[in-house]
């Protein structure tokens, strides 16, 4: 049993890597881009719109509105095409369609986000520039293509959520005489309700992440988004794109846009796990 | 006036349907565009050739071999520390507050974006610790990223084993240790490598993390410390510097089939996976 024991001790250290690991990856961001926040102070970091690494000024607000547009934007048709699917799939669609389309939604996570830009870019922005005017390369397009990006974490996540609802409350809702898309929408959506909300912040999470696809069709211009039809620069663009040649504060400021992203995707985890920690008491309960 | 429940099931149903079409017409679009465009392009030069005036012309191995390494490498740490945790997490531990906290570090990982983990790579594996823009600065950040996944993934196709399975071993007199390594973890190995798959796949297509960490070189990679340019980030500095359209295409292409493969390599584990599950149970 002693060989038992210092296993266990062994698998337990590996075990804590994961921990230790976002405890370092915290520390060093925030070690890095907390003190320049500090030294200009969160007024003049946060809330002014003048990015000029040249002159020393590092304010983020124009890029802080971008990334909340660009994710808002995403989320209403994210939220919207997942839910429908999530809904044909496990309420409407024969089993074996469904076991063609399940893995064929899940393969759309697996394509490259820079293939995602790239082709945003060939098809999408032409026909934005053509038919509903300015740039092309827009918070319009960059919100289109981070719906579809975020679409398979958002609908299969809802899937089994909507999947975990017991089955007597679909078939008490059907023998009262509710139709089927009533059952759906008033009792399967409030039964599936939290999983579906953590599926949403989930996605949510992703677009206020993405990089690559959303600086490919966003434009990258340092002015606040007026309208959807104006081009935009995320949180995150703003780090890629200037990481490769900044030093000195300039760096440092890039590492700062890395801490209030690091925060905005922080607090909606917490939320995430919340909700999916109530939803699993819930259906314990029950 | 209000409408008959049938009419208003008739007309969501009908809309519902036709946004999974939609979907699903996309996900064919994405990739049957790229594969049109790019497969003409494709030729045994283009995949073993080295790139010349910035990828203009020649070919894309040093960025193949890259992509491979970086990956691979990338995998190859990752792996068995995600196991190690799945293990621990279910063998070898209640549920309690070490459970909690290690799934928490878990969750948190995943749901961190990937160029925070580019920041990350950059400031500690290449800066603090000196390995420079090099293959296994990408490889050590990739790793962290792909960690979560391999432990979910792990953890429960670990939990799918029928308990019946451990009691059996236990019964015939087996160690904790012999009854994970020859019981649980070989009837839990389909569903373990087919995790390890997807994070292959994962760490092949990151683009913003690699390019904090791993550099943009256009040479072919010799030593795990030489910067190196992967595949997706060869399209993008192709795409975006309109360098070259045709050599982009390709590129995506090749990528894009590779994904394509590993992701149904994957989905047939997966199957016999389940398939096997099922006649046990």
């Amino acid at each position: 049993m002693r060989q038992d024991k210092i296993i266990s001790a062994i698998l337990m250290a590996i075990a804590f890597t994961a921990i230790l690991g976002l405890a370092v990856i915290t520390i060093f961001i925030f070690k890095e881009g907390v003190p320049i926040i500090l030294r200009l102070g969160g007024r003049e970091f946060f809330f002014s719109s003048d990015w000029d690494p040249k002159a020393g000024h590092f304010g983020i607000r124009s890029m802080i509105i971008g990334s909340m547009m660009v994710t808002c934007g995403a989320m209403v048709i994210g939220i919207s095409f997942s839910l429908g699917l999530a809904i044909v799939l496990t309420q409407f669609s024969p089993p074996g369609l469904t076991r063609v389309l399940k893995p064929v939604i899940e393969l759309l996570a697996g394509i490259p986000s820079v293939v995602y830009g790239f082709v945003g870019v060939v098809t999408l922005v032409p026909l934005i520039q053509n038919h509903l005017g300015g740039p092309g390369l827009s918070v319009l397009a960059a919100s289109i293509v981070l719906g579809i990006m975020v679409l398979p974490t958002v609908t299969s996540i809802s899937v089994d959520a909507l999947n975990a609802v017991p089955r007597p409350f679909w078939e008490g809702s059907i023998a009262l005489g509710a139709t089927r898309w009533q059952t759906v929408h008033m009792v399967m959506f409030k039964a599936a309700r939290s999983g579906i909300v953590s599926a949403i912040i989930l996605g949510m999470g992703r677009a206020v992440g993405e990089t690559m696809a959303v600086i490919m069709v966003g434009g990258n211009t340092l002015a606040v988004p007026k309208s959807l039809l104006d081009p935009v620069r995320t949180l995150t663009a703003n780090i890629a794109l200037e990481m490769g040649y900044a030093s000195g504060d300039h760096r440092q400021a890039l590492f700062a846009t890395g801490v209030t992203l690091f925060a905005f995707i922080m607090i909606l985890n917490m939320i995430a796990l919340t909700v999916s920690r109530r939803q699993a008491r819930g259906t314990g309960a029950r | 006036m209000r409408l008959a429940p049938v009419a208003v099931e008739r007309v969501a149903v009908t809309a519902l349907w036709i946004m999974a079409a939609i979907t699903v017409g996309l996900l064919f679009f994405i990739i049957a565009f790229i594969l049109a465009r790019g497969l003409p392009h494709i030729s045994w030069e283009f995949l073993t050739e080295s790139p010349a005036k910035m990828g203009r012309e020649g070919g894309i191995s040093p960025m193949i071999v890259a992509s491979g390494l970086v990956a691979s490498l990338a995998v190859l740490i990752a792996a068995p520390i995600g196991v190690a945790t799945a293990v621990y997490l279910t063998e070898y531990t209640r549920e309690g507050r070490a459970t909690t906290t290690i799934r928490f570090g878990a969750d948190c990982l995943a749901g961190i974006p990937s160029i925070i983990y580019g920041l990350f790579g950059f400031v500690f594996f290449a800066i603090t610790l000196g390995l420079g823009l090099s293959v296994i600065s990408g490889a050590l950040t990739l790793a962290l990223m792909v960690l979560p996944t391999i432990i979910r993934t792990s953890e429960e196709a670990i939990r799918a084993v029928p308990y019946a399975y451990r009691e059996v071993s236990y019964g015939l007199g087996s160690t904790r240790w012999q009854m994970v390594t020859r019981v649980v973890l070989r009837s839990a190995l389909p569903g373990i490598v087919t995790g390890i798959v997807l994070s292959l796949a994962r760490a092949i297509e990151e683009t913003a993390a690699v390019l904090l960490t791993a550099g943009s070189a256009l040479r072919m990679p010799y030593s795990l410390f030489d910067s190196c340019r992967t595949l997706p980030l060869h399209f993008y500095l192709l795409a975006r510097e309109g360098i070259s359209m045709e050599k982009a295409y390709a590129t995506a292409a090749v990528l894009v089939i590779a994904i394509l493969a590993i992701n149904f390599f994957a989905y047939w584990l997966m199957h016999r996976f389940i398939g096997k599950g099922g006649r046990h149970a």
